[in-house]
């Protein structure tokens, strides 16, 4: 067996999985496909129920990942197909999207994304904020190396229009036509842009996996009652994040999308999407409870003078220190809890209606409010399936990976050495995800261990037989 | 063509406004109601109960009229259509219950009648593109909203008419008629129903907010496919003291058909309304040659 581990997906339960397995002497490929590793908790502000800084305390694991000896990363990167020998190794195939940059030569001066002309909307930041056609995930990515997003590149359209026959050949005074725009490459002081980058492949050999490919949150436009993404004021849980974060667009300041004022009526919707078997999904996402919670709380704390109201079916905070978080919300930050449903959101004039019931009063609520943040159920990366049969893993029937036992073997798959963490599996918090992670490594670590041992023990033996 | 058509209880009375503007432009436009021969009530709710075959024998005899008059058969109340599709469903899947009703009535019901709305009617066999070719006296410049309403298009996956979170069809009705088309919140909030007759101040509560919204966004009429509907929007507007609200007309989509196709006022069937609608149509009136 190979004593070198694969592991997919580099958010925190890869991060956490990989510096496990490297931090005890083996190899680690780690793949992501993001430009840059942490997953969701690099979009994080506060963590709860401790409320630190996300971003404050995963960079150390992501910076001691991006160097460590033992790990090679590739970013940007995706599994492109994977074979599996009769000793049980893998070889894994490993597709790096063209970036456009020469990551070899980058030295992450961030000098292209100052000059860079355009701006487009970030999925990282949610939608609530942009960032420019050449970019990096963060100012902390790890790697600080940016890639350019071809889709929206002046240059690289143009260049291939011209390439294509799309556009004339020579312009009016019979030039040859030139693609436009090349800023970046005209800034760039180590000439790193390369626009003739492609796919490029690579080959690892491997003796375990570990799937760690996260989740998505239920799409707004799944939600015609709340507007189906329409109402700009109208949010997700991830996307407030990226309002509250200080390395956030709005730099910590809440201010709402559609006008950028601060929102002094603050609604959040629980369970949008979780807890509907009708139109949603059946299951609980587990996090909503808690990071609503904090929300609110962080609301207060920086607009002391705006109100929160929170929609819930029940409280769960099951965990340490998490029930008294909830009631932290309720009593000292004076969040109002109203337990029922939202039947209807809809813009009127600037503000957005929020319908709803307090099904203790036993009355329909009305609110007028500035800003509404969906707690949208979690969901598994649409992803999955692929991969699960690419590494001849089950999914259930939500999309999820399945553990060969989820009681006895969380961490384990049916497929012999691949292992999983994290929630690829199923909706859970960062501790949880961090345990499941160097469970998982524990795993492969055994694996490995247990052939050294067997080693050292024939070596002895021949070398008995050698006396 | 010649098409089977139930009126029901509410549009022989209250709503006769609704019937002789729908019998009118379905004339007009070649489409022919045969009313169904000895007709009683649909129901007038479908029963949520489903262990009791009961309640749906009265809808039942109705589809077996139906299937007498030639297999098909269009309504115009919104009420009467949801009891008469749910039914229809409810049967194809509960033969056993179909059976059971069928030794009661000893008129055999065979399962098969297809149950429309007019206005799907319009939009599926009769399309947009003929009844805009039609309108001689385009209603330009009138804004309108829609009004849906609960029980034209829900529960979808039964009723199947059109999305009840972004609907269209009576939009697209309201566009070939000429209407600036207005879309406002409440277009498919509920009216309060029956609740006018136990507790009256529930769907005034409702009325006025949905009749505020439709003003806000400059609607000068609210159009609606419900005769209850337009009751619990118009009857109140005259009747209610102390109500905040600026009388906004209530209106049927037949009614402005029949003005847009340039039929004579006898049957618009505008007299009974509270909120009298007809100046609003005093620019559209077919000049008589």
């Amino acid at each position: 067996m190979i004593e070198r581990a694969l592991v997919v997906g580099a958010g925190i339960a890869g991060i956490q999985a990989a510096l496990d397995i490297a931090n005890s002497g083996y190899e680690v490929i780690l793949v992501e496909r993001e430009p840059s590793i942490g997953g969701h908790m690099a979009q994080l502000s506060e963590t709860f129920p401790t409320l630190d800084c996300s971003q404050c305390i995963l960079t150390p694991r992501t910076v001691e990942t991006g160097k460590h000896e033992n790990i090679r990363l590739y970013t940007y990167s995706e599994i492109d197909s994977i074979q599996q020998d009769e000793n049980g190794d893998f070889t894994v195939r490993i597709r790096r999207k063209p970036a456009y940059v020469d990551w070899d030569i980058c030295t992450g001066c961030g000098v292209c994304q100052e000059k860079c002309p355009f701006k487009v909307e970030s999925l990282f930041e949610r939608g609530v904020g942009t960032r420019k056609v050449i970019y990096t995930l963060s100012p902390q990515a790890v790697p600080n190396k940016p890639v350019i997003d071809a889709e929206n590149c002046r240059y690289l359209q143009s260049k291939w229009d011209i390439e294509a026959g799309r556009v004339p050949a020579v312009d009016a005074k019979g030039n040859p036509a030139k693609p436009k725009c090349g800023a970046c490459e005209k800034f760039c002081p180590t000439g790193a842009i390369q626009w003739d980058q492609t796919d490029t492949f690579f080959e690892e050999k491997v003796g375990a996996v570990i799937l760690a490919t996260g989740y998505d949150l239920f799409p707004q436009s799944r939600l015609p009652e709340y507007g189906g993404g329409k109402i700009p004021d109208v949010i997700d849980g991830l996307a407030f994040e990226r309002l509250l974060a200080a390395s956030g667009p709005t730099a910590g300041k809440i201010l709402r999308p559609s006008d950028g004022k601060p929102p002094l009526e603050v609604v959040f919707v629980q369970c949008s999407g979780s807890r509907d078997p009708e139109r949603g999904v059946p299951y609980c996402s587990k996090i909503c409870c808690m990071y609503t919670a904090k929300q609110a709380i962080l609301y207060k704390h920086r607009l002391p003078q705006g109100q929160a109201y929170v929609f819930y079916i029940d409280v769960r905070a099951g965990g340490k220190g998490y029930e008294e978080f909830v009631n932290r919300a309720m009593e000292e930050d004076g969040v109002i809890y109203l337990r029922g449903k939202v039947s209807k959101l809809f813009r009127e004039g600037d503000k957005v209606i929020v319908k709803g019931v307090d099904t203790l009063s036993n009355r329909t609520v009305e609110i007028a409010a500035d800003l509404v943040v969906l707690a949208t159920a979690v969901i598994p990366r649409a992803t999955n399936p692929q991969v699960a049969a690419l590494f001849g893993v089950p999914c259930d029937e939500n999309g999820f990976y399945c553990a060969a036992n989820e009681e006895l073997d969380p961490v384990l798959s049916i497929a012999p050495r691949v292992f999983m963490a994290g929630t690829a599996l199923g909706p859970k918090d960062i501790p949880e995800t961090v345990a499941q992670a160097s469970g998982a490594a524990a795993k492969v670590l055994s694996l490995f261990q247990k052939q050294r041992h067997a080693q050292s023990q024939a070596q002895g033996v021949l070398e008995a037989v050698g006396d | 063509m010649a098409i089977p058509y139930f009126p029901g209880c509410t549009l022989s009375t209250k709503a006769s406004g609704y019937d002789r503007s729908g019998r009118a432009v379905a004339q007009a436009l070649g489409l022919e109601f045969q009313e169904l021969p000895d007709w009683q009530c649909c129901g007038a709710t479908f029963p949520l109960s489903t262990d009791n075959a009961m309640t749906l024998i009265a809808p039942t005899r109705l589809l077996r009229q139906a299937q007498e008059a030639g297999g098909q058969m269009t309504t115009l109340c919104a009420i009467c259509f949801h009891v008469l599709r749910r039914t229809q469903n409810f049967l194809q899947e509960h033969t056993d219950v179909l059976e059971r009703i069928n030794w009661f009535t000893e008129e055999p019901y065979l399962g098969q009648v297809r149950v429309t709305h007019f206005l799907e009617l319009l939009r599926d066999q009769l399309t947009w593109e003929t009844l805009r070719a039609n309108v001689s006296q385009p209603l330009k410049g009138l804004r309108v909203a829609p009004y849906y309403g609960c029980l034209l298009l829900r529960p979808p996956a039964e009723i199947q008419l059109d999305d009840p979170d972004d609907p269209h069809i009576l939009h697209e009705c309201l566009e070939a008629l000429g209407c600036e088309v207005i879309t406002f919140p409440y277009q498919s909030e509920c009216c309060g129903s029956y609740l006018a007759v136990s507790k009256p101040t529930v769907p005034q509560q409702l009325a006025q907010d949905i009749l505020a919204s439709a003003q806000h966004h400059g609607a000068q009429a609210l159009v609606t496919a419900c005769p209850l509907c337009q009751y619990n929007l118009d009857y109140p507007q005259q009747s209610v003291r102390g109500w905040a609200i600026k009388p906004l007309p209530v209106l049927y989509f037949t009614q402005l058909m029949a003005v847009a196709l340039g039929l004579p006022e006898q049957v618009w069937g505008m007299e009974g309304h509270s909120v009298d609608p007809r100046p609003l149509f005093e620019p559209y009136r077919a000049t008589v040659a």
